[in-house]
């Protein structure tokens, strides 16, 4: 399990990541979800050490993470699908991470089959696609069999047939018992793997749940009505405290109330009822908007040239 | 799975892993072969075909010196690849994935050095002794009276041995400069300016200034190996080489404490 506690990480005056508190729990796939800029890789840089936390702690199992005595049997982590030296074969990049923990050499072979790079093994590493490269870091986040593995963004850059193989890969993980943390900006990603959702933004926590309530909660839902006497629906409908407006194929769409209410509600008026059906946001929009007052660089420019996703 | 903890060993025998497994390490120590002994190979025989024309080489004569003092250009490969093998980590993003695997960042660097200290000593060794051999060879077959050194005399072997120890050195130093700067342009400046430049400047200026200077900056003082003789003020070969290795292991010392606090 990885716990942080009052995780805090600034760069001068600017707080990337926020007074964070949550648990990764075994098992489970969990989505680390915000905008970039949020502060996950940060988070998750930390996790494995490489940042020092401001204040706060993170620890696994109990135990901070330079602390454990064979750290890729615990923890696997892809942070960055390009942290290998390109003048290096696929083979001997493993080859080296397995020696440093005493992974026996035929790990190496094991895990390059896992990935499907067993062909490309001996070439040099800079000649591997972006694909390519994030299955190397996968392979060198499975090293070590570990109950952990953390993945920074694992489908940036894939193709579909990329994407759909990590997905499958994540749940297989997580079907056999590991814990999975895995981050992403897309919200429609997450709601395909994740169990669990933790959503920061601007390094602050603004949701940890599970995927199925963050997805519940989340979404305004409204439920669209077609009707032949429209105006008559309109106003029985406000009447009940609903608002009410109309699309531009002339149906109702009425947010407030739901669909068995707005039937009732016809049915005891006698109005005739042609179409009844509950709507729901995207995905994607119900998180824009929880996440919209914590995006770091709108569109429309932002003075402040900060840290970005770090 | 066993949990037994990483040991140093281990962090070691991954360590010359990467090392080998990277082409310029080969390359690089190939170019400070070539250069170290080719050139030792040249200003030997040069020197010897000038012995009788040139009164200042005839009064001055140290067959020694001749053949081993060429190295000093050599010890720029020994620089650079000790700036290497630390800033490739950084500037691949390697380091990411090495201090994942080794999170004590001490153990991993110090394993870092000691294989790549360990195979410039090697390789050091061997193009001093190759540079004394040939260089001797070639005074003696374009001169063959002109009087030659051999490994036998007194103080030769210091010297030779002590040349070999000295291009480590330089590479340890440089790789401690290295994990201070992160980037490979700036650690190579600051060795270059450390071997050449300051050195080059202190000759400059007056002579009770530019004298401590030039004794006792620390790879002048490590170049005192390189001497058969010392003048009345210069240091004795093992103690100057000693204040270099001192010098070095402060430079590393205050690397290795900065890279454990600092984010990787």
């Amino acid at each position: 399990m990885i716990e942080a506690r009052n995780l805090t990480k600034s760069y001068g005056a600017t707080l990337a990541v926020d007074d964070l508190t949550f648990d990764v729990k075994p098992g489970t796939v969990t989505g680390f979800l915000g905008p970039n800029g949020a502060g996950k890789t940060t988070t998750m840089r930390m996790i494995v050490g490489l940042d020092r936390p401001s204040k706060g702690t993170v620890t696994i199992d109990g135990r901070r993470y330079r602390d454990l005595p064979v750290p890729l049997q615990e923890v696997g982590a892809l942070l960055d699908a390009k942290a290998f030296h390109g003048g290096r074969s696929g083979y001997n990049h493993l080859l080296c991470l397995a020696q440093a923990n005493g992974i026996p050499r035929r790990r190496v072979d094991e895990v390059l089959a896992i990935v499907g790079l067993d062909a490309a093994a001996k070439r040099r590493a800079k000649a591997f696609s972006l694909g390519m490269g994030q299955r190397l870091g996968i392979a060198a986040a499975l090293l070590g069999d570990p109950r952990i593995l953390i993945f920074d963004e694992p489908v940036n850059g894939l193709d579909p047939e990329g994407i759909a193989w990590v997905r499958r890969l994540m749940r297989d993980l997580a079907g056999a018992g590991r814990t999975v943390f895995v981050s992403s900006h897309l919200m429609s990603e997450m709601a395909l793997t994740a169990d669990h959702v933790i959503v920061i933004g601007r390094g602050r926590l603004i949701r940890d749940e599970s995927t199925a309530r963050f997805i519940d909660s989340s979404s305004t839902r409204s439920v669209l009505v077609r009707s032949p006497s429209t105006p008559r629906l309109n106003e029985l409908l406000i009447r009940e405290g609903a608002t009410v407006e109309t699309d531009p194929s002339g149906a109702l769409v009425v947010v407030g109330l739901d669909a068995a209410r707005v039937g009732e509600i016809a049915a005891q008026a006698g109005v005739v009822l042609h179409e009844l059906a509950p709507q729901r946001a995207s995905l994607e929009e119900a998180f824009m908007e929880l996440t919209s007052e914590s995006v770091e660089f709108h569109a429309t420019g932002s003075t402040n040239g900060g840290q970005g996703d770090r | 799975m066993t949990a037994k903890p990483y040991s140093f060993a281990n962090v070691a025998v991954s360590e010359w892993t990467k090392l080998r497994t990277v082409r310029s390490t080969f390359w690089t120590f190939v170019v400070g072969g070539v250069l170290g002994v080719g050139l030792s190979a040249l200003i030997s025989g040069v020197s010897a075909s000038h012995y009788y024309s040139d009164v200042v080489i005839r009064a001055t004569w140290d067959p020694v010196g001749r053949s081993i003092r060429p190295l000093l250009l050599a010890q720029l490969a020994f620089a650079v690849l000790g700036v290497l093998t630390v800033t490739a980590e950084y500037s691949t993003g390697m380091i990411r994935t090495s201090l994942a695997a080794v999170p004590k960042r001490t153990k991993m660097m110090a394993a870092k050095m000691t294989i790549s200290a360990l195979s410039s000593l090697v390789v050091g060794e061997v193009v001093a002794f190759a540079a004394f051999l040939v260089g001797q060879t070639m005074i003696h077959s374009v001169q063959p009276t002109v009087p030659y050194a051999t490994l036998g005399q007194h103080n030769v072997l210091r010297v030779v041995i002590g040349a070999g120890l000295y291009l480590a050195l330089v590479g340890l130093l440089a790789s401690g400069f290295a994990v201070l700067l992160r980037h490979a342009a700036a650690g190579i400046a600051v060795i270059v300016a450390m071997l050449f430049i300051i050195p080059g400047l202190a000759a400059a200026l007056p002579t009770s200034w530019s004298q401590p200077i030039e004794e006792y900056w620390p790879t002048n003082a490590g170049t005192e190996v390189y001497s058969l003789g010392h003048g009345a003020h210069a240091l004795s070969a093992w103690v100057g080489l000693g204040e270099m290795a001192l010098f070095t292991a402060v430079v590393i010392g205050v690397a290795l404490y900065v890279l454990e606090r600092r984010d990787a």
